[in-house]
């Protein structure tokens, strides 16, 4: 054991160490905010952001109409595809896979979390692209609907099973078939969590660009047929960024701020809602 | 009470028949559904296999396992191999690692023990929720036009000042390059890297640290002889997770990794990762062999990134059970 004062020096300069790790770890979320928020904010004011399709390159003004609908609209059909089926196989899991099938299906699901974005795309772009011949909207919402899954039952299994079972048996005590228990008290006792993971899973199917590249493939003209191709928030970041035109750099920036704000705003409906159900 | 005259007499049926067959009916018909449902993951997940390897046909028949070694990509010639890529990812990931484990293990540490500064803990816990949320096309725009002149203006030319008598800080920097896109990595993993460490670290008994402390152990001990050899496979566990992430991740190192097939000891150079080049060479790529060695890189991606989050399962799984077992 070492003197006591070269004891204390360590101990305090572990300490600091700590404390400069957690500033460090601070520092890119606001670095990252205050940027997007300074650099977007121009774009998004000037006219025609909201309400106009991007003009040729080179062109000065426009704006990311197309990009704003193809992000909706893409998200949309993908989480009517994932919601349901999400939260029926979360509530298989919760209510019927306490055995071998459930494990494999939580299994498979982790290992779906963990796969790279991209190959959510590759999976859109063979099964629909290569099927249909064309790019389209729908394509990148079967893609985005599988990228969801995990989450959205993931969430409803984690709500389902905090459910208290003395409220199943109080249920089928007064002689509910089971499957009305289910539906009418465990899963309306547990819709917070379930909602929380449904809102998360939009959030991030939102801000994805990758799986995008090879299914919806982006689209300069305002379209809103699914079967067609389509552009969305975040390829039009991608692709604005790496031209030489100022204007479209400037969108580019606006775009992004958009993106954050339609994400964090999913994000805290999130929060909102739980803690209005937890009341 | 006569037991010996007394029949046995069944309790009164607690709905009529009829109603109690449609109930029985109905309980069978949710059960086919939920169990169709978690069929239908499974179909899914065979289907989402098959996928990933027919787009990859054309290049798996005329490359083979050769891929994996060949240091050519070379587009003209139609010549395609997957090593300066997958050089590219390694080297990127394990920047990101070097950078985020300290951090971000010592942020955990804060978030997870230390008793000073405890009003912080709120808001920096929210702050690292929030950066894990922000989509990782706005990190690469933010790369792409702050992050990569400070890197060539400053950090680069700091880096070969001090330590360029090492071949990795050699040469000259654009800013585009493995060391960049290694530190836009370790921005995207560290969210993970904080929150997983530091739910590790909560779990670490109590009645352990106390005792380290009560025998007169300094706050920094008790971390380094306590609480580190005891979180350590689930802390691993954090680590591999991260690096699955890292392996992966696409569109903001697409956006700074400089994009050329190459394999140099520099860290300045300009690289490739294999989903960059995927997202990078997509819209140009041309015939079969082209598109299909592209998706042959998905294929060797995947195949990385789940052996590496298996192994991290396990590792999370062993140590939780192991946590509350004992």
């Amino acid at each position: 054991m070492s003197h006591p004062l070269v004891r204390a020096m360590v101990d305090r300069l572990v300490g600091g160490l700590i404390v400069l790790c957690v500033s460090v770890a601070a520092i890119p979320v606001l670095v990252l905010l205050l940027f997007v928020l300074i650099n977007g904010l121009p774009g998004m004011l000037t006219p025609g952001f909201f309400t106009d399709p991007p003009y040729p390159q080179g062109v000065p003004g426009g704006g990311v109409l197309n990009a704003i609908i193809g992000t909706l609209e893409i998200v949309g059909i993908g989480s009517l595809l994932a919601l349901p089926l999400g939260a029926l196989i979360g509530i298989f899991l919760s209510e019927y896979g306490r055995n071998q099938i459930g494990d494999t299906v939580r299994f498979i699901s982790d290992v779906f979390t963990g796969l790279p974005s991209i190959a959510f795309g590759i999976f859109g772009y063979t099964v629909v692209v290569l099927t249909t011949h064309h790019f389209s909207a729908l394509s990148a919402s079967i893609a985005l609907a599988v990228l969801m899954l995990p989450v959205i039952l993931r969430a409803t299994e984690t709500a389902l099973v905090l459910v208290p079972n003395s409220l199943r048996e109080a249920g089928l005590a007064l002689g509910a078939p089971r499957w009305r228990v289910t539906l009418e008290i465990v899963v309306p006792a547990a819709l917070g969590g379930v909602v929380t993971g449904a809102l998360l899973a939009m959030a991030r199917a939102a801000g994805e660009t990758a799986p995008l590249l090879f299914t919806a493939f982006g689209n300069d003209i305002i379209q809103t047929n699914p079967l067609q191709p389509m552009g969305a928030l975040s390829l039009t970041i991608f692709r604005n960024a790496l031209v030489p035109y100022p204007n479209l750099q400037q969108q580019a920036w606006a775009a992004a701020l958009l993106l954050v704000a339609l994400v964090a705003a999913t994000n805290i409906a999130a929060r909102i809602y739980v803690r209005r159900i937890q009341r | 009470m006569n037991k010996g005259t007394a029949e046995r007499v069944a309790p009164p049926p607690l709905v009529a028949a009829g109603r109690q067959r449609r109930l029985i009916a109905g309980d069978r018909v949710f059960e086919v559904i939920a169990y169709g449902a978690a069929a239908l993951i499974l179909l899914i997940a065979i289907v989402f296999v098959i996928a990933l390897f027919i787009p990859a046909l054309p290049a798996i028949t005329t490359f083979g396992l050769g891929f994996f070694i060949s240091r050519t990509w070379d587009p003209v010639r139609t010549q395609f191999g997957a090593l300066p890529a997958i050089y590219g990812t390694l080297v990127t990931s394990a920047i990101a690692l070097v950078i985020a484990f300290p951090i971000g293990l010592g942020a955990a540490l804060f978030l997870a023990e230390d008793s000073r500064l405890r009003f912080l803990r709120g808001p920096l816990s929210f702050a690292i929720e929030l950066l894990a949320g922000i989509p990782s096309v706005v990190v690469g725009l933010w790369a792409f036009y702050i992050l990569t002149p400070l890197m060539r203006d400053s950090v680069d030319p700091f880096l070969s000042h001090t330590l360029g008598f090492l071949p990795l800080f050699q040469g000259s920097a654009s800013g585009y390059g493995f060391l960049t896109a290694g530190v836009v990595l370790a921005i995207m993993v560290l969210p993970i890297m904080i929150a997983l460490s530091r739910d590790v670290i909560r779990a670490v008994p109590r009645a352990l640290r106390e005792a380290s402390l009560a025998l007169g152990a300094t706050n920094a001990e008790t971390i380094w002889s306590v609480i580190l050899p005891y979180a350590r496979v689930g802390i691993t566990g954090a680590v591999l997770l991260s690096l699955g992430r890292a392996l992966g991740e696409t569109i903001a190192v697409t956006m700074v990794i400089g994009n050329r097939p190459q394999i140099t000891g520099s860290l300045f150079a300009s690289g490739y990762t294999l989903p960059s080049v995927i997202a990078n060479e997509f819209t140009e790529a041309v015939g079969n062999v082209y598109l299909g060695a592209l998706f042959y890189l998905g294929v060797v991606l995947v195949l990385i990134t789940i052996a590496v989050n298996v192994m991290a399962r396990l590792l999370v799984w062993r140590f939780t059970s192991e946590a509350t077992a004992g």
